[in-house]
């Protein structure tokens, strides 16, 4: 007979041991559910893991390593303010899309000039269409008490629906010959998000993903606002004797995801990707969540779990040329880790005892 | 704008087709909350019984089976939900969350052998005189099994929650888990009950989905029902007559539109699609400004988690 006793507070030896035993028994379970589907575990779990980074073509993987780690980095790092606080901003996939076309948008209207000055107004656009996009569900929540888990999500939606609509409209390439999507920002000198040294992967997006790690570890350990958020999260009743202002809260730390969620966007569309396409968003703002959590909600722990994200990103890609696996594999990969994470939280939070239980 | 192809009686007829999905996921999701547990993987589940509904109909030949499949397997995946959340007490939040990301890449995995195939399609349940009734006969009495399925579910859900011993318990479950608790009842026991009820809908609706509504196998098929179906029950205020309501309503809404596009509507297409997730958005905005009505209608444990100390 097993019980759990609830621990006065969480065990940080679980609390840091939880990720790892996580990231492992996905690894078992992968592979035990490859060995199903008749592909050799050992080769998979070997491709994912260990070949984008130490094997042949590593030189080529290690730079994607970043290029996919930044957006899920910034957008994580968005999510886990508003998380700890116990604001469910779920919608940040509709927020990326929103900044990439706001930030695309705001760069193609002054083509083809080559001002210095279209790359800053470019990131201040796609902030702001990231930032205007989640304050529908903040201010819907904050005014009426809606629900922001489903109107975050709802908007997800709208806002995939809009991508397919600039795409072949609004900012269709003029010179692509009928073809949808805009024109290619990497070939224009002014609006591109260039890598900074090459090879490494490094482009503006990163190192946006690394300052905002630095600032959410100051904010959270040093700020008022961070030990705002921590209050909220832990015990609302406390933070209103706290005179916490929940209206404020939930406008500061939704805004700050979606303004987040949005930048990641308008680097991807300035980087990567090149161009506003339809099939421009590629599940980031989902994956995110993943991160947040696998990071446990702390900037540093976010910082590790984007990376190791990405990696799955590259080696699901690598597995998929190289053994014929579906992309969708991936994902139930990431899924699965997020269940054992979950799963694994028990013992963060309480003790197992064995035996009966005696009578008092 | 040619309004006049537009055939009241087929729109209606193909309204029903088109809310039934949303119904069933709903209907499910309805009686999880009554018993106190959010489970936001809708959408996961749904997915999941779209494949396996799918698979198991193109493999036997039998739409039939592939329902009872796709409940089974709604059931089974709705079944990790509750052993995490009941016994290992997780967020139901971020579980559910986590059951919609693994349902969809366990869905893509299982049907990639299946894209592009046809369902079997399933028998209309024609009845002689009465199917034949100018307007009356497409509209009621030409649908299949499944159809009348879930409307006589709707009824029998509302009178066993209301007068049944069982629906009572769950709703107090649902209310007060202390209480119920102390009263003797399996509170973890009656919500694995619920969670695993809710599934199977959820599968059923999905299967409805690839089985008859399109009917064949895509990736991501369900495309936000799931989430339009959590939706419903806020708007319902957690009753089933008005789960049914909502849920005809958006199917309404959805092929509605459909038809508007294909008449050539002036309005763009951007609108027309986005429509069905922007009036959700509207109604849970009436619904929950409503001077806290839908608040009070909310099971008071709902995403409570329960843990009998001692």
């Amino acid at each position: 007979m097993v019980r759990l006793e609830q621990r006065p507070s969480p065990s940080a030896f679980w609390t840091y041991a939880t990720p790892i035993l996580a990231v492992l028994a996905t690894m078992v379970a992968g592979g035990v559910l490859f060995a199903l589907l008749g592909t050799n575990p050992v080769a998979v779990i070997r491709t994912i893991f260990w070949d984008p980074l130490f094997g042949e073509f590593a030189f080529y993987y290690r730079g994607q390593l970043l290029v996919k780690a930044g957006p899920l980095i910034l957008i994580a790092i968005g999510l886990s303010m508003g998380f700890r606080a116990g604001i469910w901003n779920i919608g940040a996939e509709g927020q990326y899309i929103m900044g990439a076309i706001c930030g695309a948008g705001a760069g193609l209207a002054f083509y083809p000039s080559e001002s210095f000055l279209i790359f800053p107004v470019m990131i201040i656009a796609g902030a702001l269409g990231g930032w205007a996009w989640s304050m529908i569900p903040a201010i819907l929540k904050t005014r009426f008490g809606t629900n922001e888990i489903l109107v975050s999500l709802m908007l997800v939606y709208v806002a995939e629906n809009i991508l397919a609509s600039v795409s072949s409209g609004l900012l269709r390439n003029p010179e692509g010959q009928g073809f949808p999507g805009s024109r290619n920002l990497r070939n224009w000198d002014a609006a591109a998000n260039t890598e900074i040294i090459t090879g490494s992967g490094m482009h503006w997006g990163v190192v946006a993903a690394f300052i905002a790690v630095i600032l959410a570890y100051i904010t959270l350990s040093r700020h008022m606002l961070g030990f705002q958020i921590r209050l909220t999260g832990e015990s609302p009743r406390a933070a209103r004797f706290a005179s916490v202002n929940p209206t404020a809260l939930i406008l500061i730390c939704m805004g700050l995801s979606g303004a987040l969620a949005g930048l990641a966007g308008l680097f991807e569309v300035a980087g990567p990707a090149g161009q506003i396409s339809i099939d421009f968003n590629s599940g980031y703002g989902f994956t995110a969540i993943i991160v947040a959590f696998l990071g446990r909600l702390n900037p540093i722990g976010i910082l590790l779990a984007g990376l190791l994200l990405a990696l799955t990103y590259i080696g699901g890609e690598a597995a998929q040329s190289n053994l014929g696996l579906p992309s969708a594999a991936i994902q139930l990969f990431q899924g699965m880790l997020l269940f054992f994470l979950l799963a694994m939280d028990v013992f963060a939070n309480f003790r197992l005892r064995f035996g009966r239980v005696g009578v008092s | 704008m040619d309004l006049s192809s537009i055939n009241a009686a087929s729109l209606i007829a193909s309204l029903m087709v088109a809310s039934t999905p949303i119904l069933l996921a709903a209907l499910g999701e309805m009686v999880v909350e009554k018993a106190g547990v959010l489970n936001l993987g809708v959408e996961g589940m749904m997915i999941a019984g779209a494949v396996c509904g799918f698979v198991i109909a193109v493999e036997t030949g039998s739409p039939l089976a592939g329902f009872a499949f796709a409940a089974f397997g709604g059931a089974v995946l709705s079944l990790l939900f509750g052993v995490l959340t009941q016994y290992l007490l997780s967020n139901q939040v971020a579980t559910g969350l986590g059951l919609t990301l693994f349902g969809l890449g366990l869905s893509a995995l299982l049907g990639q052998g299946y894209v592009g195939q046809k369902a079997p399609p399933i028998a209309r349940l024609d009845i002689p005189v009465l199917s034949d009734l100018p307007f009356v006969g497409p509209v009621l009495f030409s649908h299949d099994v499944m159809l009348y399925l879930s409307l006589a579910m709707v009824a029998g859900v509302a009178w066993w929650l209301k007068n049944a011993r069982g629906g009572l318990i769950l709703r107090s479950v649902g209310e007060n888990h202390d209480a119920a608790h102390a009263l003797g009842y399996k509170v973890v026991r009656i919500r694995l009950m619920a969670i695993m009820f809710g599934g199977a809908c959820a599968g059923l609706g999905g299967a409805y989905l690839s089985l008859v509504r399109v009917p064949t196998w895509v990736e991501g098929m369900t495309a936000g029902a799931g989430w339009i179906a959590l939706a419903i029950v806020v708007f319902a205020s957690w009753k089933a007559g008005r789960v049914l309501l909502g849920a005809y309503l958006f199917g309404g809404i959805t092929v509605l539109q459909l038809n508007l596009q294909a008449a050539g509507a002036k309005l763009p297409v951007v609108v027309l699609d986005s429509s069905p997730f922007v009036i959700t958005i509207v109604v849970l905005v009436v619904m929950s400004s409503a001077r806290n009505r839908a608040a009070l209608a909310a099971p008071a444990s709902l995403g409570r988690p329960f843990h009998a100390s001692g």
